[in-house]
């Protein structure tokens, strides 16, 4: 499929639908009535300066935010037609239906395998080969097979950061998730590594619903169909990519975008 | 091109005389353990033979005997303690560290915990010579074994506390994001990346009780003749030493110096052991 088919929002479903979405870390307010539609398999970005709630918004679609006290949301966040800030939501089978890659490469401290295999086992009793077989799916989608398919048995921890983010992508994606969230995924690597994460993100979006966070509008431009401007806490301006960049409606996503602040 | 050399000359010299200084307290500090080891070597020389292991501690004035009661009662007292602590221990730096990390029961925990730290050994005696030795109205191993776990525990709730904080809470938010339950984070996750240090904490506090001697007096007592049985005073090296030291037959001092030599080499072992392995990278799988 080329990349002109894919423009914008293929089949207009709506995977994830924020509305009036409000955050607060204890009395302080991060996010202001946010409503957002990501849609299914479509790369959506979020941009925004440092502080305009992007990675706050990102952390509340699989309700990381949950771990810490003090922080809570208001408003509704449906996925496949159920609210997820619902207090009844079972949150470990949500974030494996919603998966995560952090700005920083994070391996578990165990094998290249069982970074991988350890994911699938917690939710599907599989028969060993069948396991090897969605490792290796796995790191093939992550672009990382060739790489260490001769030391799978060896530690995650010895791989270069480059690889070892694409082995969390394979991680995420090995439980083959609906959504898969990526804070910032390239701002930690060098160049080439981060070209090669951006490249595997276009090849993820025809699979998975994308919702990435980034500092570097050129990587937004990049990667995205969809774009939403965040601005101190609030949806500034959201719609098809390259309308965003090339003809902004609002005056403060021109003046972002052209670079005159963040 | 010519610079004055007036400030930088003056900080050379403080350089040089705070360098002088860390170096002489190095070598006082290394002489020192030199000079105990030496004295350990040299004195026991004479205790120092098979015998130390295959023998149980003579009567007074008859010569030869070894330590062997002695050895395996501190063993046993050891390794109970160790055992019993170390549970108690890591569960409660769990808690602390994992699920009670904002709660003010957590606060109070570490206060307490701070003081049992640094607490005389000799009260952590006479707290159990209260609880258990009074109502069982005789000393037995399991009380010296129970005291030793009262040191054990503080020493290792500090540890495995302060070693799963320096996990990040990026890697358990990574283990979240996968739809990892808590119990799971914590197991798979948190303690293998905490793992060394974890496992120091649990050898320092091995090498910390190996030696104590005040919290044994007032439970395991001490015995002369080779015992197992839980429940009767039991032998340990600390108490042999004590008492073979302190009396006036030369053969009972040689082997108190042969009992301090043994504690002396297990502590240094472990306690390197201990470096090492902090040192030492986490390993996977």
């Amino acid at each position: 499929m080329n990349m002109m088919e894919r423009e914008g929002a293929p089949n207009g479903v709506e995977r994830i639908s924020i509305r009036n979405l409000d955050f607060y870390y204890g009395k302080n307010q991060a996010l202001k009535k946010i409503n957002l539609p990501i849609y299914d398999r479509t790369v959506t970005a979020f941009i925004g300066p440092s502080g305009c709630g992007k990675s706050t918004l990102l952390r509340v679609l699989n309700r990381m935010y949950d771990l810490y006290p003090k922080q809570h949301a208001e408003g509704e966040v449906l996925f496949n037609g159920e609210n997820i800030l619902s207090p009844n939501v079972d949150l470990n089978l949500l974030r494996s239906r919603i998966g995560m890659v952090f700005q920083k490469p994070t391996p578990f401290p165990m094998t290249i395998y069982e970074n991988i295999a350890f994911g699938i086992r917690l939710y599907e009793d599989l028969p060993k080969p069948e396991i090897d077989e969605r490792v290796e799916t796995a790191l093939q989608k992550a672009a990382l097979w060739p790489e260490v398919k001769d030391n799978l048995q060896e530690s995650g921890l010895s791989l270069s950061g480059g690889q070892q983010q694409r082995l969390c992508i394979a991680r995420t994606v090995a439980l083959r998730p609906d959504v898969i969230l990526l804070d910032e995924p390239a701002s930690a690597l060098d160049p080439i590594s981060s070209a090669k994460i951006e490249e595997l993100i276009d090849e993820l979006r025809a699979e998975f619903t994308i919702a990435i966070v980034t500092h570097n509008m050129q990587q937004a431009a990049r990667v995205s169909q969809q774009v939403a401007f965040m601005y101190l806490g609030e949806l500034v301006e959201f719609g098809e990519t390259e309308r965003l960049f090339t003809s902004p409606s609002d005056k403060r996503t021109q003046d972002y975008v052209t670079g005159r602040f963040g | 091109m010519a610079r004055d050399l007036t400030l930088y000359g003056s900080r050379r010299r403080k350089n040089i005389l705070v360098m002088t200084m860390c170096w002489l307290a190095s070598a006082i500090g290394i002489g020192v353990l030199l000079i105990i080891l030496a004295t350990l070597v040299v004195r026991s020389a004479g205790a120092f033979s098979s015998l130390l292991f295959t023998q149980d501690v003579p009567p007074p004035g008859s010569p030869g005997g070894g330590l062997r009661n002695a050895i395996v009662g501190s063993l046993i007292l050891t390794t109970l303690g160790t055992f019993i602590g170390t549970p108690i221990g890591i569960l409660a730096g769990t808690y602390m560290a994992e699920y009670g990390r904002y709660s003010r029961l957590t606060t109070v925990v570490r206060f307490i915990n701070d003081i049992l730290l640094s607490a005389p050994s000799i009260v952590m005696g006479l707290f159990v010579y209260t609880i258990m030795v009074r109502p069982m109205q005789h000393f037995s191993g399991i009380a010296g074994a129970a005291a030793l776990a009262v040191i054990v525990i503080p020493i290792v709730v500090r540890t495995t506390e302060n070693m799963l904080l320096l996990v990040p809470d990026q890697l358990r938010e990574a283990a979240a994001a996968i739809g990892m339950p808590r119990s799971m984070v914590i197991r798979y996750v948190a303690y293998r990346a905490a793992r060394a240090g974890m496992v120091t904490g649990v050898l320092l506090a091995i090498a910390r009780i190996s030696g104590e001697t005040a919290p044994l007096l007032f439970t395991a007592l001490n015995n002369q003749f080779f015992s197992t049985d839980l429940n009767a005073p039991m032998a340990s090296l600390p108490a042999v030493i004590f008492q073979f030291a302190l009396s006036p037959y030369a053969d009972w001092q040689n082997l108190a110096w042969a009992g301090a030599l043994l504690i002396t080499g297990a502590v240094l072992t472990l306690s390197i052991l201990a470096r090492w392995l902090s040192s030492s990278k986490v390993d996977a799988a």
